[in-house]
């Protein structure tokens, strides 16, 4: 549709053409620098060492299921919170709130998202911890609960405004019917509105849960940083360390090249490939709901 | 057990789905209300425009202020053009085939990576294999690539939500693709592109794993002179001081938490306050 271009157009839109590859560049960059500073490891420590469940590199123990559980509670522990609340907050914003309402609280959640980690962490130690301890009658209050919590907070707005999103997709038609048919607001919501966006519901699961197992400062900063095994519940209100965590804790000290730095790299190399595996299947639902994923990111 | 009447139990519905969101809401405003009331009787003048001292627990957070300010800045030099460009590709040139969809989703995993690996990553490539050691330079492109995936997104929506008829008016005048880009479609779409662009450089403003291994200092009471220098940062600051500074004043850990604060909101207000400008002033 275009005119004869002239040349210094070409030269434009062939630097835009490279801009737009540049995300893919750098997602490959990204991935081979983590193999390349993470593969050693695997000719360093044994792999069997790697699934042991020491993590204690000073005396060589580098096995990696301490800091994977860590991760792991931690970031359960933040969905069980922040799941259910940021639904219903969805829900209500998107379906209940009258409109004025709804321009006051979908602004405070963005602050929320806008949050510096660091920020919550500083209030995780000086004040939420310390409710942690007396409420709980545990020795610390920097315990894997804490994290949660914390957690929890910085997950709500990215599981609120993508669940909100897909319920503001379902077609008016949809809670029409329903009400025409005598059901009442609440029976439009629970039985119509909101199985119709459960893709949508389940992919904001899906991308709050990624964001709550790459979050790093606040979780190093309150959960005590022991790596430890501890069985479910009782590890909830115990110290813990997280993948994230410990890559931020340890690399500052570790020397260049060394075994402990690969192995570092390496946890790194998986906590990539598990956002990778989060956000391929979070969009690809998004893909089939609704054929875009656009608003996702923000 | 009796069933409940349907008004009934839309009532207690309604009334926990009420309550779900004033939980969600509720911390905000008692994160931002006890920062403001704690912090606010340490920030004055002096605490703004002074280095810190005797070993961090006096004096003010001016190098990490001015620090946080370059290293804003930096990124938004390398990441707004870029994220500019990709979005203009993206919604004016790029076609629906299988390479643009493999932008998409590499922009949609690079929203998702942890930070702490892109502290990694730019070890790895900035700091180490570029040999930028650790710097300002380091730290803002590492900085910019995590903020890519943001403004490339909302600049695209921008972008995409200028009307079909502008382009084909520009080109039936005969204007080029590009001048239709360059004098249409872009100044229609400015304001959804600065949002986009602020919001992305909030987020670079507070995060402190990126610039852990690749440009943040402990303490450096003089401001950095080059791109090469190391710098302190609020993010990092605040980090250091509330974990690894025994018997830090809490007075001035809630002051730098109000100034990083501070910073970082305004950044957000400002980006709601030219959406919603906008919008209301928008003829289409």
């Amino acid at each position: 549709m275009a005119r004869s271009r002239k040349p210094s157009e070409l030269v434009i839109e062939a630097l835009v053409k490279a801009s737009g590859w540049s995300a893919v560049v750098f997602v490959l960059l990204i991935f081979l620098f983590l193999l390349r500073e993470g593969l050693p490891t695997f000719a360093e420590v044994k792999l069997g060492s790697l699934f042991g469940l020491r993590w204690y590199p000073i005396e060589g123990h580098f096995g990696l299921v301490p800091l994977v559980w860590g991760s792991i509670i931690v970031t359960l522990g933040a969905a069980l919170i922040a799941v259910p609340l940021g639904v219903a907050a969805a829900l209500f914003i998107a379906e209940v709130a009258p409109r004025w309402l709804r321009e006051l609280l979908k602004p405070l959640v963005e602050v929320l998202a806008g949050l510096p980690s660091v920020v919550l962490g500083f209030l995780g130690v000086v004040a939420l911890a310390p409710l942690v301890r007396t409420s709980l009658g545990v020795p610390t209050g920097l315990t894997t609960l804490t994290g949660s919590i914390l957690l929890a907070l910085m997950a709500l707005p990215t599981i609120v405004s993508v669940a909100e999103d897909a319920l503001d997709a379902v077609p008016k038609s949809f809670r029409v019917g329903s009400l025409a048919l005598g059901a009442t607001r609440w029976q439009t919501i629970w039985r119509t509105t909101l199985p119709a966006a459960r893709s949508g519901v389940l992919t904001a699961t899906m991308l709050g849960i990624g964001r709550a197992i790459g979050e790093t400062m606040a979780v190093m900063m309150v959960t005590g940083n022991a790596p430890q095994l501890l069985l479910a519940p009782r590890a909830l209100w115990s110290p813990s360390r997280s993948m994230t965590a410990t890559i931020a804790a340890e690399m500052g000290e570790v020397a260049k090249g060394s075994t402990h730095y690969h192995v570092l790299f390496t946890v790194g190399l998986a906590l990539f490939l598990i956002s990778f595996g989060v956000n391929i299947a979070a969009s690809s639902m998004l893909f089939k709901s609704r054929g875009g994923g656009g608003r996702m990111l923000s | 057990m009796k069933r409940l009447d349907a008004k009934t139990s839309e009532r207690i519905a309604f009334a926990l789905l009420g309550l779900a969101a004033l939980l969600t809401v509720a911390p905000i405003l008692l994160i931002v209300g006890v920062i403001a009331a704690k912090g606010g009787p340490a920030v004055s003048g002096e605490f703004i425009f002074a280095a810190p001292r005797e070993g961090m627990r006096a004096g003010g957070v001016w190098p990490a202020l001015v620090g946080t300010l370059y290293l804003t800045l930096g990124t938004a030099l390398v990441a707004v053009p870029l994220g500019l460009a990709a979005a203009v590709y993206l919604s004016e040139y790029a076609k629906d085939n299988l390479f643009t969809r493999s932008i998409r989703i590499a922009i949609v995993n690079l929203a998702g990576i942890p930070s702490v690996v892109y502290g990694l990553f730019g070890l790895a490539l900035f700091v180490l294999f570029m040999r930028l050691g650790s710097s300002i330079a380091a730290a803002c492109l590492t900085l910019s690539i995590m903020t890519l995936p943001v403004i490339i997104s909302t600049a695209e929506e921008a972008l995409r939500a200028v009307p079909q008829s502008f382009r084909l008016v520009s080109i039936g005048v005969g204007g080029t693709r590009w001048q239709t880009i360059r004098r249409v479609v872009l100044p229609q779409a400015l304001p959804g592109i600065l949002t986009g662009v602020i919001l992305g450089l909030e987020r670079a403003a507070g995060e402190t794993a990126p610039i852990l291994f690749t440009g943040a200092s402990f303490f450096l009471p003089a401001l950095p002179k080059s791109v090469f220098d190391q710098t302190m940062a609020l993010p990092y600051h605040l980090f250091v001081i509330s974990t690894q500074v025994p018997g830090m004043p809490v007075k001035i850990q809630y002051g730098t938490a109000l100034v990083l604060l501070v910073f970082v909101l305004s950044m957000n207000v400002a980006a709601t306050f030219i959406r919603s400008h906008y919008r209301r002033r928008r003829q289409w």
